[in-house]
């Protein structure tokens, strides 16, 4: 796209995708981590997922300033506008996936204590690289811009939620076995369900993608797979 | 389910939009200084009881356009307009059209306030006094009221009627020209950036009442201002080195251009 007459004006929206992008780094840095810390019990590394939340919380207030700013100054119009508001809101999704990420690694603490099956974490651990995956691409489309990939990212979210549901039936089954897994498994489904929420702002994120590359809503429902709601009635 | 709903609504909408009837037809509207070529075969509707803005940069031919559509050209030495504009189907540049009935009926607001060196009372009275319009001082002072009215400005000069007109503010100085353009009773106003040289509490008063005055007449507005095309009009034209670029509903135009000239111009980067 052609620049701005008022060269200050393009450093304003650089500053705004720059910020985005080291956002995207850091919260994808922390679900990586919180899902490490979650499967080899690593205390540590869930303090420090904890305590690098800030930062992305910081982040996100002081895009929104400048935001506002560049609102109030520049009167934006049309890719320029959108492209304002689009940073607002990757922003807000990137800060909940900090959030997310936070309280899976605060839970650690909670599940360390009692020994997970390995079967159950690597459940975890795919649903988690799915997740991440997704997250990693949906910043590089926000790198590139393209509207198309976008729309390919955002149909893909059928297959974290159906890993999600597999797994809620799962835990449910450990918890069924014997009543003393109740508690970590209750623990590491609110992980699984973190993941998966993690993957839906990914979808957000890849929607906004659109809207501001096209000026034009994505059609359609996104796809759904996420059938645990129904899971406890198949269960009785 | 979902996707149906919005199209059939968007569907409606747009056929809402498309049932106002065309005020003004522009039909391969082209305009020559002489030699040179301000217009090339304009085609734009003015739709009825709509706010329309003309844009786009400096000699892009949107004044051109606007004058065209009360023969302002008329006036200027070597000025030469083809195609077709009617008003309310009636061919505007029909030889036997009286001018100046044809301006009664499309008046217009200009960019610096120029009220005449008399008392506000003779600038809102002279024309319907050369118009026949109102004849008894008791006619007169009811349309100078009414006008005064429609434009905002009853209440701060009504103590004052007497006095020059060339002393009120520059945004009252507005309104009154405003306020002369309406004691006429005209069906189409142009105005051609009528607020810049304003400043932003005159240009607020003059945004508010081009939203009053939308209910009753059409209204046609050139402007330099992005952000006051965005605010006025339901419609906006954006015209580039003497072509019709785009015309679209001013949401639209504002959001999400279709053309990339027009892209480029309301965000203020190099074409």
């Amino acid at each position: 796209m052609a620049t701005h007459i008022a060269s200050v004006y393009d450093e304003d929206l650089k500053y705004l995708s720059r910020r985005i992008s080291e956002m995207g780094g850091l919260a994808e840095q922390m679900v990586a981590e919180s899902v490490r810390a979650l499967v080899n019990a690593d205390l540590g590394l869930a303090q420090k997922v904890i305590s690098d939340d800030v930062v992305l919380d910081d982040a996100e207030r002081q895009i929104g300033e400048k935001a506002i700013v560049t609102i109030a100054k520049r009167q934006p119009m049309a890719a320029d506008l959108r492209e304002i508001m689009g940073s607002i809101r990757i922003a807000a999704d990137l800060e909940r996936v900090g959030d997310l990420g936070k309280n899976t690694a605060k839970r650690v603490i909670a599940v360390s204590s009692a020994s997970l099956p390995r079967q159950l974490s690597r459940g975890i651990e795919h649903l988690a690289e799915l997740t991440l995956m997704q997250l990693k691409e949906v910043l590089d489309v926000y790198a590139s811009r393209s509207a198309e990939k976008a729309k390919a990212i955002r149909e893909r979210d059928g297959e974290i939620d159906a890993i999600y549901t597999s797994l809620f039936r799962e835990l449910l089954t450990y918890m069924m076995e014997d009543p003393r897994n109740i508690t970590p498994c209750t623990h590491l489904l609110f992980c699984a369900k973190n993941i998966e929420r993690i993957g839906d702002h990914a979808t957000n994120i890849a929607e906004t993608i659109y809207y501001m590359t096209t000026g034009a809503q994505p059609l359609g429902e996104r796809p759904k797979d996420d059938s645990s709601n129904t899971v406890g009635a198949l269960a009785t | 389910m979902n996707m149906m709903s919005e199209a059939t609504l968007e569907k409606a909408v747009d056929q809402k939009m498309n049932a106002v009837p065309h005020k003004m037809i522009g039909k391969d509207v082209s305009v020559y200084y002489g030699e040179k070529r301000a217009l090339f075969d304009v085609n734009l509707n003015i739709r009825e009881n709509t706010v329309t803005a003309l844009i786009g940069p400096s000699g892009c031919g949107k004044s051109t356009f606007l004058r065209t559509l009360n023969r302002m050209n008329d006036t200027i030495d070597h000025c030469k307009v083809t195609g077709k504009i009617t008003l309310d189907g009636g061919d505007i540049y029909d030889p036997a059209i009286d001018v100046v009935e044809l301006r009664a009926r499309v008046g217009m607001v200009f960019q610096k306030p120029n009220p005449f060196p008399k008392s506000i009372y003779e600038n809102v009275t002279y024309g319907p006094k050369i118009h026949g319009l109102a004849r008894t001082k008791a006619e007169l002072d009811a349309v100078v009221e009414q006008s005064l009215q429609k434009a905002g400005l009853w209440n701060e000069v009504k103590d004052r009627l007497h006095e020059s007109g060339t002393g009120l503010s520059g945004g009252q100085q507005q309104r009154l020209c405003i306020a002369r353009a309406v004691a006429v009773s005209p069906e189409v106003i142009l105005m051609d950036e009528p607020c810049s040289a304003l400043d932003p509490i005159a240009t607020a008063k003059v945004e508010e009442l081009i939203h009053e005055l939308r209910a009753n007449y059409t209204i046609v507005i050139v402007t330099h201002s992005m952000q006051q095309a965005a605010r006025v009009s339901q419609r906006t034209a954006m015209f580039h080195l003497g072509n019709l670029v785009e015309e679209n509903d001013t949401d639209k135009m504002f959001t999400n251009p279709d053309d990339q000239r027009t892209q480029d111009y309301i965000m203020g980067r190099f074409g």
